[in-house]
């Protein structure tokens, strides 16, 4: 059974003259043990998916979905007292996760004291072997540091620890990389591999950077607008995506085309999240669409594991040239 | 730079602006007067008069002795003579500091008291209608000459309520029948050690008004900055991240949130602590309260400058102190503050 | 184009409007007051403590004056005390700051520590100190509040040079040559003088307000010249019985101070791009 399984998940966010379509249609399935990448813009939802399952949703937010469950359990009841306990947040900018007026000890400390029944001493000694876990040397003076006293990297890795001090099952790594450097950056990528490995993690990788996706993750979901569009292993989804959005968003790599061809950009923006979409929400940026995709959802299509919504069929070797 | 760097400088700091802040006192009082002797000497000086007080004050002395002079009689708390009521200086700051001392602190007290949980409200309110008229009162408050709040409220509560006393700092009762001991010189503090309640309510009664008066402005102050820290501190990522690992509502709120508005709640304290103490020119007289404020406003009408450099001295001093205290306890709780 | 109350919100509309106002009768009193003559201090003993009425909508004070006309004086005093205060006061810090900010070192280090003692002292003090030693009068208490006012405005002037001086066209005329005065005079200056001048503009309130204690305390202007914290202290020996004496002065400096503290408020919202509570 998978750890997360989710069906046609929506969030609408109440505001003045009327709600906000933060997640229109998400469907997501993640298989324990394995990195499984969100992708998308900002402003896609994918935030706002971690923030449903957080259960740390703004309030007045309304939830609705076919399934919504974590490990069996349905989520929309229970996001709240598993938050912390089995599904935690590595967030994204580690400089401002971190409280600056705060030692790393208090702050480490603080996620044990919430989650497990442990006296002091063992306390200390569970927080020098997370950060020793995490990469980091010399974890004792870590401790006893302040944020702003640690580098980037090394904030990360602490955040990371935090995480894992929560003994939770699925983490959620929120652009775990975009503040770092680019090899920093992939330290941090083969650590969080490293973990799934050891210690039979699951996570969720949000990002809007497909050389992330393409370095550790397993399978992956694309998201449009609040909706999910693309959906399956990794190396169908980079070798051969079928939804022309996740043809665009890698045809848009630097290193996509033959060197001196300028990047691909894609036309148009984002549907505004008040707006109501009756047809394919890619539909007025799509080169390929049709009048019908604005007017109905787009159909589900699957090969094997690979599956994405989109009303026109096309084969998969075109893709060959881009 | 580390924390005993950084001490040590604030100290030097502290130190330079002591000797500055003399200084200004001394050209303030001694230069710029036209002649101090002739005002030493009393009312319609003859010359000699006049000559024995230029050779009691050493104005013949060259102006950087004199400024040693000075500065050495300053930092042995020898503050000299009264121009008029030829009394020990010393003894009368003395007399009028714990007034003061007590005015201030005690307003400041109040505009803590009122303006950090008022603008904390307004902060988890925003918007709302709570919010707008604080931020009407904020700025009300902090427009408000102080010499007319203390009128406004003489007249509502001691005229026409009649629910507080009009002026002075003890009721003639007591005062003069029934004194209290002055072992602190604060009569809150004297009236609860000698267990005299009838004279600590009379005392309260007294204070409350000069004190909301100095607290208007402050309390405006405190509200606006307390407003602003909690919305921006709420905000922050690293309080979504405290609540994404599971931590619980209160442990985020006092252990991780409250840490980081210590330093805004500083300031705001040396902010309200300073406009008391220099209100107190004002609101003093106006409240008859027998502190270093109508002191200094006397002096100031007689020309007696050594009282008035004296008591300005002593004010900026306590100042001085109470910053370098709140700069050093800020230093403590954020480490950040040392690196700048 | 869009009106001023859009543009300011209402408060902030109305408060420059009440500014404007008092500007314009400081400037117009002798036409404007109903009394002229008594409001540049002439007596009326006839007409000693009436109250508010048709003739004398503030009532009169212990000399008979009309205190419309009392008051209507008393802006120009309060008004140019509280725009003279600022000017002197950026006439000394802004040329201070620029030049610890832009040539730095030892003699930033030394400017920067002289503006530390006088901020070291608590304000209203340090001016009474001033004024008491200047001894009255109108030209003596600006001069005293703006010893204390300038430390502010050289320290904001240092931050906007510090910021300044790495821009690429200061570093690039530095590189070709050319001489600091002209630097300071063509690029620093302007530059560093307009965020100054909002401020300045904004502290006519609360600097007027000192200057409006200072009388209060005797250290401003000498009767008859009318003024309004001074107006305040005469009225306070007839209080409350004859309220109106200090209420029409108090509440002259209450309003004008509060208009300027909303139009500051206002305008830093619209410097901010948005309006609070609305995201």
């Amino acid at each position: 059974m998978a750890l997360l399984d989710i069906r046609a998940l929506s969030v609408d966010l109440p505001a003045p003259g009327g709600a906000i379509h933060a997640l229109r249609r998400v469907d997501l399935t993640v298989t324990r043990g394995t990195i499984h990448g969100l992708i998308g813009e900002s402003g896609c939802g994918k935030t706002m998916t971690a923030m449903a399952l957080l259960g740390l949703l703004p309030r007045g937010a309304d939830i609705g979905a076919e399934r919504f469950l974590f490990d069996g359990m349905a989520l929309r009841d229970v996001a709240s007292s598993l938050r912390g306990r089995r599904i935690a947040l590595i967030s994204q900018d580690p400089a401002a996760a971190l409280n600056p007026v705060l030692t790393i000890r208090r702050q480490i400390d603080d996620v044990l004291r919430a989650h497990h029944d442990l006296p002091r001493v063992a306390r200390d000694a569970r927080a020098v072997e997370l950060l020793a876990a995490t990469g980091l040397p010399d974890p004792a003076r870590v401790l006893r540091s302040y944020p702003h006293q640690l580098s980037g990297g090394m904030q990360q890795r602490v955040v990371i620890a935090q995480a894992l001090a929560t003994g939770a099952d699925l983490l959620i790594a929120d652009e775990p990389t975009t503040a770092l450097d680019v090899t920093i950056g992939a330290q941090v990528l083969a650590l969080l591999r490293r973990l799934v490995q050891e210690r039979g993690l699951t996570i969720l990788m949000i990002t809007h950077d497909m050389d992330v996706v393409a370095e550790v993750c397993d399978s992956a979901t694309v998201l449009y607008a609040g909706t999910s569009v693309e959906d399956g292993p990794m190396s169908e989804v980079l070798t051969r995506p079928r939804h022309p959005y996740t043809r665009a968003l890698l045809a848009a790599l630097p290193d996509a085309g033959p060197p001196g061809t300028r990047l691909a950009a894609i036309e148009g923006r984002i549907p505004p999240p008040f707006e109501a979409i009756a047809g394919c929400a890619f539909a007025p940026r799509c080169a390929a669409a049709q009048a019908e995709c604005r007017l109905r959802p787009p159909p589900e299509r699957q090969d094997g594991q690979h599956r994405w919504t989109c009303l026109v069929e096309r084969g998969t070797d075109d893709q060959a040239a881009a | 730079m580390g924390l005993g760097r950084y001490i040590f400088r604030r100290f030097i700091l502290s130190a330079f602006v002591v000797v500055g802040v003399t200084f200004l006192v001394f050209v303030a009082a001694q230069v710029v007067p036209s002649d101090p002797a002739a005002l030493y000497a009393g009312p319609r000086p003859s010359a000699e008069q006049i000559e024995k007080a230029r050779a009691e004050l050493h104005l013949e002395a060259s102006l950087p002795e004199r400024f040693i002079r000075f500065g050495k009689a300053m930092a042995t708390g020898d503050f000299g003579v009264s121009y008029k009521s030829r009394r020990l200086i010393s003894q009368d700051l003395a007399a009028f500091l714990p007034a003061t001392l007590e005015l201030a602190a005690f307003s400041t007290f109040l505009a803590l008291l009122i303006g950090i949980p008022a603008g904390a409200f307004a902060a988890a309110r925003r918007g709302g209608w709570l919010d707008r008229m604080g931020g009407l009162a904020s700025i009300a408050a902090v427009a408000m000459p102080a010499f007319f709040l203390a009128m406004l409220l003489q007249f509502v509560f001691a005229k026409w309520l009649g629910v507080l006393p009009l002026s002075g700092r003890m009721s003639r009762e007591i005062a003069i029948s029934a004194p209290l001991a002055p072992v602190t010189g604060f009569a809150l503090i004297d009236a609860l050690l000698s267990r005299r309640f009838d004279a600590f309510g009379d005392a309260l009664a007294h204070l409350i008004l000069p004190a909301l008066t100095l607290a208007a402005y402050p309390a405006g102050i405190a509200m606006r900055l307390t407003r602003s820290a909690m919305i921006e501190i709420l905000e922050r990522r690293h309080i979504l991240a405290a609540r994404a690992l599971g931590l619980s509502g209160r442990r985020i709120l006092f252990g991780h949130a409250l840490p980081n508005a210590v330093g805004p709640a500083l300031t705001v304290l040396g902010l309200s602590f300073a406009f008391a103490l220099t209100g107190a020119v004002l609101v003093e007289i106006i409240f008859a309260w027998p502190g270093l404020g109508r002191y200094v406003s006397e002096a100031i009408l007689s020309k007696d400058f050594p009282v008035i450099a004296a008591a300005t001295l002593v004010v900026t001093l306590c100042y001085v102190a109470m910053n370098l205290v709140l700069d050093l306890a800020q230093a403590l709780i954020d480490p950040r503050v040392t690196l700048k | 184009m869009r009106g001023l109350h859009q543009r300011l919100g209402w408060p902030g509309a109305v408060s420059l409007a009440l500014i404007l106002i008092a500007f314009g009768m400081a400037l117009l009193a002798p036409w404007v007051a109903p009394f002229p003559d008594q409001g540049a201090g002439a007596p009326s003993i006839a007409t000693k403590f009436l109250p508010p009425s048709a003739d004398h909508l503030l009532g009169t004070d212990h000399l008979g004056r009309d205190m419309v006309s009392r008051v209507i004086y008393g802006a120009r005093v309060s008004l140019s005390s509280g725009l003279l205060i600022v000017a002197f006061s950026l006439l000394i810090g802004l040329p201070v700051g620029v030049l610890a900010g832009y040539f730095g070192g030892w003699l930033d280090e030394g400017l920067m520590r002289i503006t530390d003692v006088f901020l070291a002292f608590p304000a209203l003090l340090l001016a009474v100190l001033m004024a008491a030693a200047l001894g009255p009068g109108l030209l003596n208490s600006i001069v005293a509040v703006a010893v204390t006012w300038w430390p502010w405005y050289a320290r904001m002037a240092r931050a906007e040079v510090l910021a300044l001086r790495g821009q690429p066209y200061v570093e690039a005329a530095q590189l070709m040559g050319v001489g600091h005065p002209r630097i300071i005079l063509r690029h620093i200056l302007p530059a560093a003088v307009r965020p100054l001048s909002v401020q300045a503009a904004l502290d006519v309130g609360p600097a007027l307000l000192t200057a409006s204690a200072l009388s209060f305390l005797g250290l401003g202007v000498l009767p008859p010249t009318a003024d309004w914290g001074q107006m305040v202290d005469a009225g306070r020996k007839f209080f409350p019985e004859r309220w109106w004496y200090s209420a029409a002065p108090g509440m002259a400096v209450f309003i004008l101070a509060l208009a300027f503290s909303v139009l500051g408020d206002a305008l830093r919202d619209r410097a901010g791009g948005r309006r609070d509570g609305s995201a």
